[in-house]
């Protein structure tokens, strides 16, 4: 019995050969506990060895292999092959980024707009250490815990229309992590932080189309994370213009 | 080094259901805001007296306008329903650890609103 | 204070939004649909139409009822032109949407005002 394989439309980009990219065939072996990350891997390591691509974990904590599948951003590492099976599977680069090199996209822009929220205890004061730690309650963990979970995979940029006609947008993730901080009882950079995300290429940007959510492969909900911020920043505009004595 | 940037396709809303059903949502308030307009002329015409107010009524009643009150309707309740659904995730209500269920706050909301459509119906037909 | 004034508009469109999602349906029911084709019998009459909306209750309600979902309209119109891909202007959109909203109460107020 002759093995079973699985067709992969693989778009390839070679910068120093060709100006565009172009759709390569593979066939590749096919098992049925096999994700799209193994179908690739077998492809470099017995059917084409120049193939590029970014891959790490293999169990989607690494958020490194991100890919349009099918034109849905997902792991690919968490993307089963038995899903799309006989039919053939068209695999390119994460969307609404450049392409360096076949499925590997330049993610300079959005490190840049992750450090730009300082997504790390801001503090006024340091606490000297021999005052111990900051402590947090249960309560107050569960506060935040869903939005600390994102493992920078960028599939919510891949999703977003804003972001695709808008690359200022800082964008799903760097404000979910930003309203992370925002909530966290440690920290004391928010109005810090609103000067950066209190704009209209920040929060003001986001006209809630939901996407973002929907593909994040761990439940981050960005686009909620979004609205309650700019729910948050009302308040704070409303306290500031009506009660301008209560500093914060 | 050289770096490929893909074109946003101009229908980009069409290339996903959710994009286009985000679209749809959007534009559920047209015909809101349209509605509102000709509910506002109808005042005006109540303002002007019976003869401008009952010849409105009447254009209200010809087919068109009950076609496009129709689609209104279809458009405001598509509103109401989205609102209601993405409510909970803007608004977190929270009891310590535990997190009231977004189905529950949106579902929620079907009772105040049921309750509020028919004291509406009540003013105006009792009142 | 805020430099942007960004809460201000996305506040009327959040409460616009509500309005609109409890009263537009059944508004829209019984004005645009069962009162035209004659569900109503009597309850549309001249008099008693103007009796109950020259009430100054009714005033504020129907003033909130047109003027918030117009504001909510304004600020979903003002991104939804520009996802649609008119690039123009984004200031000009805004000022174009949101100057609409603001004639719009302002005319509903004088309606209603007169009545
Ligand atoms: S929010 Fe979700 S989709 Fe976006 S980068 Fe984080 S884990 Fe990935
Ligand atoms: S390889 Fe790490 S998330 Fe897929």
């Amino acid at each position: 019995m002759s093995k079973a394989t699985i067709v992969l439309e693989v778009l390839r980009y070679r910068p120093e050969q060709e100006q565009e990219p172009t759709f390569q065939i593979y066939e590749s072996e096919y098992r049925e506990d096999w994700v799209v990350l193994d179908a690739i891997n077998h492809i470099k390591d017995h059917i084409d060895g120049t193939l590029s691509y970014r891959w790490s974990c293999r169990m989607g904590v690494c958020g490194s292999c991100g890919m349009m599948i099918n034109g849905e951003p997902k792991l690919s590492c968490a993307t089963f092959l038995r899903d799309y099976y006989p039919d053939p599977i068209r695999v390119e680069p994460l969307a609404n980024f450049p392409i360096e090199r076949d499925l590997v996209i330049v993610m300079d822009d959005f490190m840049e707009k992750l450090t730009s929220v300082k997504p790390w205890i801001l503090r006024e004061h340091e606490k000297p250490i021999s005052e111990g730690e900051y402590r947090q309650t249960p309560a107050e963990l569960a506060r935040y815990k869903q939005f600390s979970m994102c493992i920078n995979c960028m599939l919510c940029y891949s999703a977003c229309p804003v972001y695709a006609l808008d690359p200022q947008f800082t964008g799903p993730a760097a404000i979910a992590l930003a309203h992370r901080y925002n909530l966290d009882s440690r920290d004391q950079g928010r109005s810090w932080r609103e000067q950066v995300l209190s704009t209209e290429e920040g929060i003001w940007a986001c006209t809630y189309v939901g996407t973002c959510t929907v593909v994040c492969p761990v439940d981050v909900d960005p686009a909620g994370a979004i609205q309650q911020a700019k729910l948050s920043t009302t308040t704070d505009w409303f306290r500031d213009v009506l009660m301008p004595w209560k500093g914060r | 080094m050289r770096r490929f940037e893909r074109p946003v396709p101009t229908l980009w809303w069409l290339k996903r259901r959710a994009y286009f059903l985000f679209i749809l949502r959007e534009l559920t308030a047209v015909f809101i805001a349209v509605y509102l307009i000709l509910f506002l002329i109808l005042l005006y015409q109540l303002s002007l007296g019976r003869q401008a107010y009952e010849t409105y009524l009447g254009f209200l009643a010809t087919p068109g306008m009950i076609v496009f009150h129709v689609v209104a309707l279809v458009a405001a309740l598509y509103h109401t329903v989205t609102w209601f659904g993405l409510l909970p995730n803007i608004i977190v209500v929270r009891f310590g650890e535990y997190r009231v269920p977004s189905k529950l706050i949106a579902g929620a909301n079907y009772v105040p609103w049921i309750a509020v459509s028919a004291l509406i119906v009540l003013i105006l037909t009792r009142g | 204070m805020r430099k942007s004034s960004e809460p201000v508009f996305w506040f009327l469109f959040g409460a616009g939004g509500v309005i609109a999602a409890f009263l537009a349906p059944i508004h829209i029911v019984l004005t645009g649909i069962v009162g035209p084709a004659g569900g109503l019998e009597s309850a549309l009459e001249y008099e008693r139409v103007l009796a109950l909306v020259s009430h100054p209750v009714t005033k504020l309600y129907l003033f909130m009822l047109i003027s918030l979902p117009l504001f909510h309209w304004a600020h979903r119109f003002r991104f939804t032109v520009v996802d649609l891909g008119l690039r123009a202007s984004k200031r000009g959109i805004a000022f174009a949407t949101y100057g609409s909203a603001a004639i719009g109460s302002i005319l509903s107020a004088l309606v209603l005002i007169r009545l």
